[in-house]
């Protein structure tokens, strides 16, 4: 009996191993087989990977009852309990996709991208700091994007139809009040923010999210870098100036902190090549910045970016109303901005992104008419050359604060809410040519709140519905912004897209009047209509939109400063267009380029027009050509871009006191818009792993080709004089030495960067 | 007759406990000679790799399994031609990588895998990655050789990264044939600790050495 025991002991084991044959196929529940699909026998070696028409077989040695699992990543692991007691089983698997961000469709609608990992990113940081013509300006990288004008004239964004002064631009959520450099009469200043800073930019040329507002036309939405890899300095050395600063990576890896500080100054580049003005004071600049990053407990960030920025000009024009005459312009400018942010994880899916900003401007600016040897001349008849001398000081302050919550529901399904409270404090005084001080102040609370909600039918079919509510001092009033978009994702991965949104801005400063009539919000509708195909060497996008605008503002004109202020919401307008986007790294080997191309049509009766016409900062046709590429044998980078729009209006408004009514007293249309852009970067360090210094040489030329840029005309008061209003220079070329160094030794950097 | 009973379940479970690890070390062995004929196969090479995974997950406390596993998804992301898949597959991979390295920290030979993962990373977009993934991968390598000096694959892994960096940027041949010779000369010298411990890349070496005597 005890030796049957100990054979059955024996014997039991060897009889488990027979092999029972498991086999099937793995499908998709819309039925399409799965591939690399990995099915085993839970906690033991046997098991397959599906082949590419979704079969699997496999045997095993395993008994009695058992867990199959079958496993792809974006698809909800399977198992079920078997029993092994058959020879063979025959199983047919169905797995379940997941809602994954890798797959499921991203709403994009009115939407480009630039960012270094997110798949939907039209653009990266290098294609922004390097798109010649662009002169290492985030917002002349992105007028090579359709829905951009060429506006040579002035700052900003003039996106599909819409003035500068209806995009906004964002960093890390809070506005930024002054994105560029002050107002010079005629030339469009740059951006005073770094492309480096951030590593994402989201550039919405209509139907943005909810989160943000007071835009009628496009939000250009900055996102600040995190931790930088290591701890490096850094020099610049340029015509234009000289910059140097330091980015500090703290031991443990979870903070870091740096500062910069550039001086430019214009006087050597100017010697060399002609400006159309006379300069008296070159323009110099100083700006400091400084930064903290910490990474929290829960992966989140503190961050705090702010800076400091002064620069000063002085100009002589020839006078449009005489020619014996001199214009002078002075202008003087100490801007800061302040912005400290929190994003985190609560926990349980919750995220909270929140931030306090504080900025200030001062500007003072001297507008003199003076004689030919320099002195200063009060002419007060006719008193149109008593108005030119005049001086403006504005004293701006702003504060914000924003908070974000983000709640992750099933899938990738979110509901995101908020609130951000604004102040300003708008300080401006004009003293005329008797010394006559007219002090205009506005301040104004801006409440909003938001909520705006992400919803994932499946991974082909997303849609974004939000609501914001704005209150505004101003005018005391509130307003209701609905918007929402759906986007549907095609089996070729090409997705189409839909948005809608209603938009409201209050009335620019520049037209406030010292008493304020019953006024509106401004507004703007935006329905858009996209198609979109990416591939990580190409994308194609093409996008239709209509835009109709309501309660623009009309302008009265002061009789007293001959300012114009806000009186009705009068104004109308439309813009409707179609804008392709074409872009490829593959066809030709090295080479990348894009291409645009944008059809406005948009007319606005709004300010001081008589009627409702085509605006001067709107061409009908814009078209951009950039190319890259990188000859690995120089160690080069030669970029190229050429840009054309087609001829912008132009016309003169003047207020016939008569008639109590503004006329055209002339118009007409510019020559077209051409420009060739080119630029070289040399990287010398390339390829170095580790390197002690990195090093960039860079060559920029603007308007290679030196063609004629007509933006507009200016028109003299006193006669039917006009100018044209052309770049400050024909081209302009620009030399730079940039070099980082890595300040921790190599084998610092191996123990603290693994 | 309770002493008969006592060494009857001894040697039972001798034979089985002996029977586990020379089931896993079979298991283990059938896998590693199935690698050598699947680098020409991407399917067979994800097969390879999904064993190594099982074996992993059902062991718990092997590092090897882990690191073979990993291995097989680094080099299955060489082998793929749309370059743009390859960050969910190198995510896949690190998971298995940090199993090993949590199991044995430490690791030569785990640190040389990393380097190759940084790598693959790298190759999605070198233009814009290079500068993070590139130095990683490099840091890595630094690593291992600090880990352990004898270890031939670190210095395979940089000779060949430099053989196939462009002259220009300090590549090529001639940069790269006194690490191969190096690397070949720790290759002589290398016992690997078991018949499943890592033992790749003499023969690549030696043929990267002939290529580079061959185009001068």
């Amino acid at each position: 009996m005890n030796r049957w025991l100990i054979f059955l002991m024996f014997i039991l084991p060897a009889a488990g191993y027979g092999q029972v044959t498991i086999s099937g196929k793995v499908t998709s529940h819309k039925n399409q087989p799965l591939f690399g699909v990995s099915i085993a026998i839970k906690d033991s070696y046997d098991g397959a990977v599906s082949d590419s028409s979704g079969n699997f077989s496999f045997s095993t040695t395993e008994t009695g009852n058992q867990v199959l699992e079958a496993t792809l990543q974006g698809y909800q692991p399977f198992q079920k309990s078997i029993n092994l007691s058959q020879s063979a089983i025959k199983l047919d698997i169905s797995l379940k996709e997941l809602i994954t961000e890798l797959k499921a469709v991203t709403i994009t609608a009115g939407a480009f991208e630039a960012s270094d990992t997110k798949r939907s990113a039209v653009l990266n940081s290098i294609d922004v700091a390097t798109t010649a013509g662009a002169n290492a300006d985030i917002v002349g990288a992105l007028k090579t994007l359709p829905g951009t004008q060429q506006v040579g004239e002035s700052e900003g964004l003039f996106v599909r139809g819409g003035a500068a002064t209806e995009s906004k631009i964002f960093m890390d959520g809070s506005l930024v009040n002054n994105f560029f450099y002050s107002s010079i009469p005629g030339i469009a200043t740059r951006g005073r923010f770094n492309p480096f800073l951030f590593k994402g930019t989201v550039f919405s040329s209509g139907g943005y999210s909810a989160l943000y507002g007071q835009a009628l036309s496009a939000a250009l939405i900055l996102e600040s870098k995190d931790l930088p890899d290591r701890t490096e300095g850094d020099l610049s050395v340029s015509v234009i100036g000289i910059g140097g600063g330091i980015q500090k990576l703290v031991k443990n890896k979870k903070a870091s902190w740096g500062f910069t500080y550039n001086y430019t100054n214009l006087g050597l580049a100017f010697a060399v090549i002609k400006q159309k003005q006379d300069y008296f004071k070159k323009p110099e600049y100083h700006q400091v910045d400084g930064n903290f990053r910490i990474k929290t407990k829960w992966g989140g960030f503190i961050k705090y970016y702010g800076y400091l920025s002064w620069n000063k000009l002085g100009f002589r024009n020839e006078d449009i109303d005489s020619f014996a005459l001199r214009d002078v312009f002075k202008l003087e400018n100490l801007n800061t901005f302040q912005n400290l942010t929190w994003k985190d994880n609560l926990g349980r899916g919750w995220k909270i992104n929140s931030g306090l900003s504080f900025s200030t401007n001062k500007d003072d600016i001297e507008n003199e008419l003076r004689n030919e040897s320099d002195q200063k001349m009060l002419i007060t008849n006719p008193i149109a050359y008593a108005l030119k001398n005049f001086n403006v000081h504005n004293r701006d302050k702003y504060a914000q604060v924003r908070a974000v919550l983000e709640k992750r529901l099933k899938a990738l399904n979110k509901i995101r809410f908020g609130s951000e409270y604004l102040y300003s404090e708008e300080n401006t005084r004009y003293v005329d040519f008797q010394g006559t001080s007219f002090l205009q102040a506005v301040k104004d609370n801006f409440y909003a709140v938001f909520a705006e909600s992400d919803i994932y039918i499946t991974n082909n079919i997303a849609a974004r519905i939000g609501l914001r509510a704005e209150h505004t001092a101003i005018l005391n009033r509130w307003n209701m912004a609905p918007r929402a978009s759906v986007s549907y994702q095609f089996k070729n991965n090409g997705q189409l897209s839909f948005a809608w949104g209603i938009f409201y801005q209050n009335p620019d400063r520049r037209y406030l009047p010292a008493s304020l009539p019953n006024l509106h919000f401004s507004s703007a509708t935006h329905y858009i209509l996209q198609y979109q195909k990416l591939t990580s060497k190409r994308i194609f996008r093409t996008e239709a939109f209509y835009k109709k605008y309501h309660n623009l503002y009309k302008t009265e004109t002061d009789p007293l400063t001959g300012q114009m202020a806000a009186a009705n919401n009068n104004g109308y307008g439309y813009a409707r267009g179609i804008e392709l986007f074409w872009r490829d790294k593959k066809s030709v080997k090295n080479l990348d380029y894009w291409l645009s191309y944008s059809f406005l049509d948009t007319k606005r009766d709004y300010l001081n027009y008589p009627a409702e016409m085509q605006p001067n900062f709107a061409a009908t046709h814009t078209a951009s050509l950039v190319l890259k590429k990188f000859v690995v044998k120089w160690k080069t980078g030669f970029n190229a871009s050429y840009s054309f729009a087609s001829g912008r209006p132009y016309f003169n408004i003047q207020y016939n006191p008569s008639t109590d009514q503004y006329h055209i007293l002339d118009q007409g249309k510019t020559i077209n818009y051409n420009s060739l852009g080119f630029s070289m970067n040399y990287l010398p360090n390339i390829g170095k792993k580790n390197p002690k210094m990195f090093s960039v040489l860079v060559l920029t030329v603007n308007n290679v080709l030196g063609q004629k840029q007509i933006f507009g005309y200016n028109y003299a008061t006193l006669n039917d004089h006009k100018i044209p209003i052309t770049p400050t220079s024909k081209r302009f070329v620009f030399i730079g030495w940039f070099v980082s160094f890595g300040i921790d030794r190599t084998e610092d950097a191996i123990n603290n960067n693994l | 007759m309770k002493k008969i009973f006592f060494a009857a379940g001894l040697l039972l479970m001798g034979t089985t406990l002996f029977a586990q690890s020379e089931k896993y070390l079979n298991a283990m062995q059938a896998n590693i000679s199935a690698l050598d004929t699947s680098f020409k196969d991407p399917q067979n090479l994800l097969n390879v790799a999904a064993r190594f995974e099982r074996i992993a997950d059902k062991e718990k406390s092997q590092w090897l399994p882990y690191y073979w596993a990993g291995y097989c998804q680094v080099v299955y992301t060489y082998l793929i031609q749309d370059k743009s898949t390859i960050d969910p597959l190198a995510d896949k991979a690190e998971l298995l990588l940090k199993k090993a390295d949590s199991l044995q920290p430490n690791n030569s030979e785990i640190s040389c895998v990393f380097s190759m993962l940084a790598t693959a990373r790298m190759l999605v977009d070198p233009m814009t990655r290079y500068a993070t993934y590139g130095t990683m991968s490099d840091n890595y390598l630094s690593k291992a050789i600090l880990q352990n000096p004898e270890n031939p694959r670190p210095y395979y892994l940089r000779g060949q990264g430099l053989r196939y960096t462009p002259e220009q940027f300090g590549g090529g041949c001639k940069a790269a044939i006194n690490l191969l010779k190096e690397a070949d000369e720790k290759f002589k010298a290398f016992k690997p600790a078991s018949d499943i411990d890592p033992n790749w890349g003499e023969e690549q070496t030696r043929k990267l050495i002939s290529d580079c005597n061959q185009t001068p």
